[in-house]
């Protein structure tokens, strides 16, 4: 009930290619959320497993079955729509039905769907409005009810948040996880903001350009990215990327010359590294320290963002951009040289090509 | 939000209405589901376009194709199968005329009459009737007390049938009519205005302009009033005259619907036939015998009906309609990009 | 035309008369007169005897002259003011009338012939609606079958129109596939082949399907409008692919999308074809002149032409038919002549 796979599928719009072989397994009852930045596919993605849009090659399953050539209607698929697609010349409780209509189910039974479906997303009030007489959040009730009511094998959400500000977006994205744990069926959730796919998610897939960057639960993908983009993709304000070469190996640790001539230190964990080899080393803005000591470097500040519980501080690192976030206030400004400490930071390794060492 | 009282959708009559319309769809929805299937999406593309092409093929593109064949034979015979083959001796008889600026010398004397007349008709009716429409649409543009109801009278005309136009002009141009009543005010004697060949000719060019004309000014008046105000405003604050301004921006910027009116109206006036015909019926003689009128008595009207001929006849109108319909395309496009890079 | 330009800059608040306004109100006036005077003549002249409708000068409204019947003469007689020789007058009835004398009695004493020059004569009349011009046309004449026609015609061919030009723009605007601009291009064309270019060969194609002397003959040609097809698609456009997205999963079929969900959609759009639709059928003339030789088959038009054009023209049915054939036309114009000016100038169609 719910378990949908994909092998190798490709999608081209004429001459462009927008997935390139998608491979990806879900899991009957799991939130997986794909995120990556506009135009990375997606979308598209979603849209084919909704049957939308018709895969170019591959094969798509769900529940076993290839459904490559199942129209939408027939793959018992709900979807929620960006821009909610209520259909605005029908009343709430007209929209809730059509779909059950169209089954040709019972009048009775679909009365009491759609009342129960009411009534877990409070909508009860508004059944015999319009779309056109509704807020942007109420609407954003009634598009997910209208999926509800269907009890589908599994939910498709297509950025059902971006349309709403950011107040209700976060009172909304607490709901839906509610939902999610309520009806613990498979929902397969689109978005941009990695704020969103870190709190929804049980698994993350990071796309990029048609491809999968990396498949995982939010804290594998912070913990542990597996390239460069998805470490800068993941975690807000994104890593910091420190560009240098290998200048020492040791059992336990290198030692790295950054551009611009400073040594840093760094612990190996068991990666191979080659002496003389082009790093990259990421860190987190949350894991940076001010003040000199071990393993530390000199940075110019930029820029001081006085957020009151945190300090945002723009440097500069003999040339290259660094993000520290210092927890509570203080009293820094532009120009000051300061020193920056990285003894307890996590480390992440990039080789040149971005891939995680 | 606007509207805070729940409404239901729909009200009960047109519920009522619905509910055969429902059932009709309803019904036709099973079988459409099965044909779905087998076609797919783009098979219930082509179901939705086949019966409108159907149509539009049988009663438009394959008459416009054959009436080339029609127009190279000869005969009174209808079906195409019954007449014979002719090559271009219809268009030969067409233009067979000894003096060419004579239209009495040529053998399609009355053809040639249709043309005159048409092309006089056309000069006449279309320089009037830009006149009159840009005149009353710059006067609607003004700041005026019921706009709308000064915009429906010049407009009133348009929405009547040419047949009930000729007939009420024919009625007011009579000899105990309207007209020669008001004359009749001023001293004048009573006058049979549409016996008079050159008084007729007249009568058709007013009485199309007044059917027709509120229908341009509404186009240009919408012109008008998509200039922005403050363009005024601009050139009232460099001191420019308002001649000047009418000269350098209102024309200018009007100039993209005037265009396709002025085609819009040359098309129309190559056509004329409806309301002249019920008005003068091309009279007297042939003094308001018009292309149409021309093409339509000539293949249907006459004892000795030559469709070949009237066939021919056509396809000179429609080449000269081609040509104004494709400047009209080439303006809108043109008019259309101008839009787009404001 | 700089006088027309002034007119622009004119602006509330100024004192005064400037001379453009004068030239505005003599223009508004006249067009009043102009445009409506004509039809408000027919309407009033409708309602005219045949005498009256001969008469001149012609009076506005319809007057009669008042008749009456006088014991031993058949028919009634006409009444008349008459100043008698002795110079007193009365109320006479003219037997009959022979140079400039006329020869009276009066009603009371109708034994005794009184000759009155007729300059001495005025004749006495009511104003009299003459409504058997309205009546007589539907009773004696086939004004009813012509009316029936007329409104069959306009009604069948306007529903087929909205269904057939609908399902062709919902196709044009909400699918892809091979073929779509050609498809665009081929309907846009058939604005470049007006019926006065194919009447002769469309003649024939019509006899050959049989709808020759046959209304379908007058539907079938006029419903695939090109511009209906374009108004309707370039509304369309404008409702989002998601709602159609959001049909198919729920499970709607293509047809269901097509009338539950487009059609109500665009019914602002139809509703605007759909009076365009009327009024150009209702008024269609050359086509119905060309396909309908029967008589029981005129519709309204073909029929007033066909009256109005024989040697002894019955103008007091004529006008009156006239006006009824404007009724619908006049209601359009009243109660949604908003939509067809909004139309019009944001399509600049007829």
């Amino acid at each position: 009930m719910g378990h949908i796979k994909l092998t190798n599928v490709i999608k081209s719009f004429g001459a462009i290619d927008v997935l390139h072989g998608i491979n990806l397994e879900i899991n009957d009852g799991e939130f997986v959320v794909f995120v990556g930045p506009s135009g990375c596919g997606k979308s598209t993605l979603l849209r084919t497993i909704a049957g939308l849009e018709k895969p170019t090659g591959g094969d798509l399953a769900i529940d076993g079955k290839i459904v490559n050539d199942v129209p939408a209607a027939d793959r018992g698929l709900a979807m929620v729509f960006q821009s909610y697609a209520l259909y605005p010349h029908m009343s709430v409780r007209q929209n809730l039905a059509f779909g059950l209509e169209n089954t040709r189910m019972p009048q009775a039974e679909i009365a009491e769907r759609i009342a129960e479906a009411a009534r877990m997303l409070e909508i009860e009030p508004y059944l015999d409005r319009r779309p056109g007489q509704l807020s942007g959040g109420q609407r954003q009730r009634v598009a997910i009810g209208r999926a509800i009511v269907r009890r589908p094998v599994a939910f498709l959400l297509d950025e059902p948040l971006s349309n709403l500000d950011a107040e209700l977006r976060g009172s909304t994205r607490a709901e839906l996880a509610a939902l999610h744990a309520r009806l613990s069926a498979t929902m397969i959730y689109v978005t941009h903001d990695q704020i969103e796919a870190m709190t929804l998610a049980d698994r993350i897939v990071v796309l990029r350009a048609g491809r999968i960057e990396q498949i995982g639960t939010p804290l594998e993908l912070y913990n542990r990215p597996a390239n460069r983009f998805v470490a800068g993709f993941i975690g807000s304000p994104h890593m910091n990327f420190l560009e240098g070469a290998v200048e020492a190996v040791h059992p336990e640790k290198a030692v790295a010359t950054l551009v611009g001539g400073h040594r840093l230190e760094f612990p190996v964990a068991g990666a191979t590294i080659e002496t003389g080899s082009r790093i990259t080393l990421g860190v987190r803005p949350q894991h940076i320290c001010l003040g000199s000591g071990e393993n530390s470097i000199p940075a110019k500040i930029r820029l001081v963002e006085a957020l009151g519980s945190e300090t945002v501080l723009h440097a500069d690192v003999a040339g290259q951009k660094i993000l520290v976030v210092a927890p509570g206030q203080h009293d820094l400004s532009p120009g000051l040289d300061i020193a920056l400490s990285l003894s307890t930071a996590p480390i992440h390794l990039f080789n040149e090509r971005g891939l995680r060492l | 939000m606007k509207a805070e009282t729940p409404r239901p959708a729909g009200s009960g009559f047109g519920e009522a209405i619905m509910v055969p319309v429902r059932l009709a769809m309803g019904l036709v929805d099973a079988p459409l589901r099965w044909v779905q299937r087998k076609l797919g999406l783009g098979g219930m593309a082509a179901f939705f376009l086949l019966p409108n092409m159907l149509i539009f093929g049988i009663f438009v593109l394959l008459p416009f194709f054959i009436n080339f064949a029609y127009s190279m034979t000869g005969g009174t015979a209808l079906f195409l199968d019954d007449r014979t083959f002719v090559g271009t001796d219809q268009y030969a008889r067409l233009f067979d005329c000894s003096n060419y600026i004579d239209p009495n010398s040529c053998t399609e004397d009355t053809f040639w009459t249709a043309v005159g007349n048409t092309a006089w008709f056309v000069v006449l009716q279309v320089t009037l009737m830009i006149l009159f429409s840009l005149v009353t649409a710059l006067i609607l543009n003004r700041e005026l007390m019921a706009r709308s109801f000064w915009r429906a009278v010049f407009f009133f005309p348009v929405l009547l049938s040419p047949v009930v136009v000729g007939l009420i002009w024919k009625w007011i141009l009579q000899r105990q009519g309207l007209l020669n009543f008001a004359l009749y005010g001023f001293g004048f004697e009573p006058y049979t205005w549409l016996n008079d060949r050159n008084w007729a000719f007249a009568a058709a060019v007013g009485v199309s302009i007044w059917a027709h004309m509120g229908f341009y000014t509404l186009i240009l008046l919408a012109g008008l009033q998509a200039i922005p105000k403050d363009l005024y405003e601009a050139a009232e604050m460099d001191g420019t005259r308002p001649a000047r301004a009418f000269w350098r921006i209102t024309l200018p910027l009007l100039m993209p619907n005037l265009l396709v009116v002025i085609v819009l109206v040359l098309i129309r006036a190559v056509q004329i036939f409806d309301e002249v015909y019920v008005l003068t019926g091309g009279g007297p003689g042939t003094s308001t015998l018009y292309l149409t009128q021309y093409i339509y008595e000539t293949g249907f009207a006459t004892q000795l009906r030559n469709p070949g001929l009237a066939a021919a006849a056509s396809i000179l109108m429609g080449m000269v309609l081609v040509v104004l319909t494709l400047i009209q395309l080439g303006l809108g496009r043109s008019s259309e990009k101008k839009g787009s890079r404001k | 035309m700089s006088r027309i330009a002034a007119f622009i800059f004119r602006r509330k608040g100024r004192n005064g008369w400037h001379w453009t306004d004068i030239v505005t109100w003599i223009w508004l006036v006249g067009g009043l007169l102009i445009m409506f005077g004509p039809a408000v003549w027919l309407v009033g002249s409708s309602f005219k005897s045949p005498a009256a409708l001969a008469e001149f000068p012609p009076t506005i409204l319809p007057y009669v002259t008042q008749k009456a019947t006088v014991e031993g003469y058949d028919k009634p007689l006409d009444l008349y003011d008459a100043t008698l020789p002795d110079g007193s007058k009365a109320v006479l009835a003219e037997v009959r009338r022979i140079g400039v004398i006329s020869q009276m009695v009066d009603p009371e004493k109708p034994g005794e012939i009184i000759k009155v020059n007729i300059s001495q004569r005025t004749p006495v009349r009511t104003m009299a609606f003459a409504t058997t011009n309205y009546t007589e046309p539907f009773t004696h004449f086939d004004f009813v079958r012509y009316l029936w026609n007329s409104v069959f015609v306009t009604v069948t061919a306007t529903l087929i129109t909205l269904v057939v030009n609908s399902m062709a723009a919902f196709a044009l605007s909400k699918y892809e596939f091979r073929g779509r601009t050609f498809a665009m291009l081929l309907i846009l064309a058939t604005l470049m082949v007006p019926l006065s270019v194919i009447m002769v060969p469309l003649y024939s194609i019509v006899s050959a399907l049989g709808l020759f002397n046959n209304l379908w003959g007058v539907i079938l040609p006029t419903v695939a409008t090109p511009t209906g097809v374009f108004i309707l698609r370039q509304y369309m456009l404008t409702i989002p692919d998601e709602l159609i997205d959001a049909a198919r999963m729920d499970k709607a079929s293509e047809w269901q999308i097509y009338w539950r969900i487009v059609l109500p959609l665009t019914a602002p759009a139809l509703a605007v074809l759909a009076i365009f639709s009327v009024v150009w059928r209702w008024n269609d003339f050359l086509w119905p002149l060309i396909v309908l030789s029967r008589k029981e088959l005129y519709t309204l038009q073909v029929g007033l032409s066909i009256y109005s054009g024989e040697l002894n023209v019955q103008w007091h049915f004529i006008l009156a038919m006239t006006v009824v054939t404007m009724i619908p036309v006049v209601l359009v114009f009243i109660f949604l002549q908003r939509f067809i000016t909004t139309g019009i100038a944001g399509t600049g169609l007829k």
